[in-house]
């Protein structure tokens, strides 16, 4: 096992962090469009998709099983069987590899519900340092709003409605996106995250973002053509 | 650092958990005692546990027994991913950690709490030892489970080798297993080649964890009614409270699994 900031691989990793409703999906997508246009091998990976673990997961949400604790460590289950298939094959075979959230996200999400910030960071310390890890940061009253008015309801968990802080479920969120973006602000020197401001154009995220990539695009071994 | 804290701030009150307990859970005092019964594949683990059950009901203690993979929440999914073969080395410890936390949450620790005699069919040292084998990080894998509660006693079943255990195996009916003989592990090996080596590393990272974690060590290779005769005498002195926590050299071990550099602290890839 090679620990986080140890790997050396040829291929790059470049991931979105952020709040929900910030913003960074729709960046990452422009980027991979915008990768693939320019002819480099590139692949996505998000959070919260192992095939493995997707029945456990669904089955712990619809019973209400999780604990903080549980809820960590399967996540962290689902982000090593990625890790194992999705992200260090294709940095060995060096290509460039997307991720839509990445570890910080258990970072803010697990501490925000209770587990002590050392424990969580020890049990992800297999993973690979990303290159650049952008953190979308949107004002919370401005993240509310986009995930409040774009979704029919909150769910269980997304709403932090397992901490038992609120009984309205848009009171419980709105403690539980305050803690989480505590927890971002708290990483962003702990690990280096790179700040975008997610109250910007659309475009202008996007040329930054592409500014900042390309510097590390520039040898041309990983081109596939 | 932090995560071990637990107990330092009153020498004389009983250690409770390896590490900083999960959070919710409160480092309390607990009626109840947690036995676990730890060895490698095939010594009888499970025969022994049902026997000691019947004995301890009928002596009139309340019992409830558990072992991997029988959370409500993973257990399922859990074996489930034992039955393909895409399960990773790290997702593969990873899923035994949640499994392991849902059954300490759930069943063991309000069992303890309700004044049960807990039996576990294996316990971290069983999951540590298989990640071991792997090639994982030894630091890496106690710190995840520094969690855990600290049993009143381990009885560990020694065999003093694998080959001893190649029959009952057979015996039982099933074959071997393809989880149990390590194929992941020696993949150019034949079952019976991959089973002794696998079981044979297993032994070893047993033995030195023995006096890390204050095992009893009982020997497995005698007969049933023996090794029974032996774990009921000395679970009557758990029970009586003759019997000291095994906490031995267990806290160095985290000690040192918190002096690994910390990630942060780590040089920066480009």
């Amino acid at each position: 096992m090679i620990p986080y900031g140890r790997h050396r691989f040829p291929g790059k990793l470049f991931v979105v962090e952020g709040t929900d409703g910030s913003g960074k999906s729709t960046q990452l997508m422009l980027l991979y469009q915008w990768l693939k246009a320019e002819g480099y091998p590139v692949f996505l990976s998000e959070w919260n998709s192992s095939p493995l673990v997707k029945d456990t997961t669904k089955r712990g949400k619809k019973r209400h099983l999780f604990t903080p604790a549980t809820f960590s460590l399967l996540h962290a289950t689902d982000f090593a069987d990625r890790t194992e298939r999705e992200i260090i094959p294709p940095l060995k075979a060096g290509a460039v590899v997307l991720a839509d959230r990445y570890i910080y996200t258990a970072f803010a999400r697990d501490v925000a519900r209770g587990c002590h910030r050392a424990w969580v960071r020890e049990v992800y310390r297999f993973a690979v340092k990303p290159t650049i890890a952008f953190f979308f940061r949107a004002p919370l009253d401005v993240a509310i709003d986009r995930i409040v008015s774009g979704r029919p309801s909150l769910k269980y968990y997304e709403a932090g409605l397992d901490m038992g802080w609120a009984e309205n479920p848009e009171e419980s969120f709105t403690l539980f996106q305050g803690k989480i973006l505590d927890e971002y602000d708290r990483m962003v020197s702990e690990f280096g995250l790179t700040q975008i401001d997610a109250t910007r154009s659309i475009e202008a995220q996007q040329r930054e973002m592409r500014q900042l990539i390309s510097v590390h695009l520039e040898n041309r071994r990983f081109k596939s053509k | 650092m932090s995560i071990l804290k637990t107990g330092d701030s009153n020498p004389n009150k009983k250690r409770l958990f390896y590490g900083t307990p999960l959070p919710d859970v409160q480092d309390e005092e607990y009626g109840g005692k947690l036995i676990v019964i730890e060895g490698t594949d095939g010594v009888g683990r499970s025969t022994h546990i049902a026997l000691l059950r019947t004995w301890l009901e009928s002596r009139g203690h309340a019992v409830i027994d558990t072992g991997m993979t029988r959370s409500v929440l993973a257990g399922r999914g859990l074996k489930e991913a034992k039955t393909g073969h895409t399960l990773g080395r790290l997702t593969m410890q990873l899923f035994y950690a949640t499994d392991f936390v849902d059954r300490l949450e759930n069943q063991i620790l309000p069992a303890l709490r309700s004044g049960f005699i807990v039996l576990t069919d294996r316990y971290i040292y069983s999951a540590i030892a298989r990640a071991e084998v792997r090639g994982m990080d030894a630091n890496w894998i106690r710190s995840i489970y520094e969690i855990a509660l600290i049993p009143d006693a381990v009885f560990y079943l020694r065999i003093d080798s694998a080959h001893e255990v190649v029959g009952r195996v057979l015996a039982s009916g099933r074959g071997f297993d393809y989880w149990e003989s390590g194929m992941d592990v020696y993949p150019g090996l034949d079952f019976h080649d991959s089973f002794i080596q696998y079981q044979t590393q297993l032994l070893k990272v047993f033995d030195r964890m023995t006096d890390e974690y204050g095992f009893h060590v009982l020997s497995a290779s005698t007969s049933v009614r023996r090794l029974s005769a032996s774990l009921r005498r000395a679970i009557i002195r758990v029970i009586e409270g003759d019997i000291e926590t095994p906490v031995t050299k267990a806290s160095r071990t985290l000690k040192n699994a918190s002096a690994v550099p910390d990630i942060r602290d780590l040089p920066r890839t480009g």
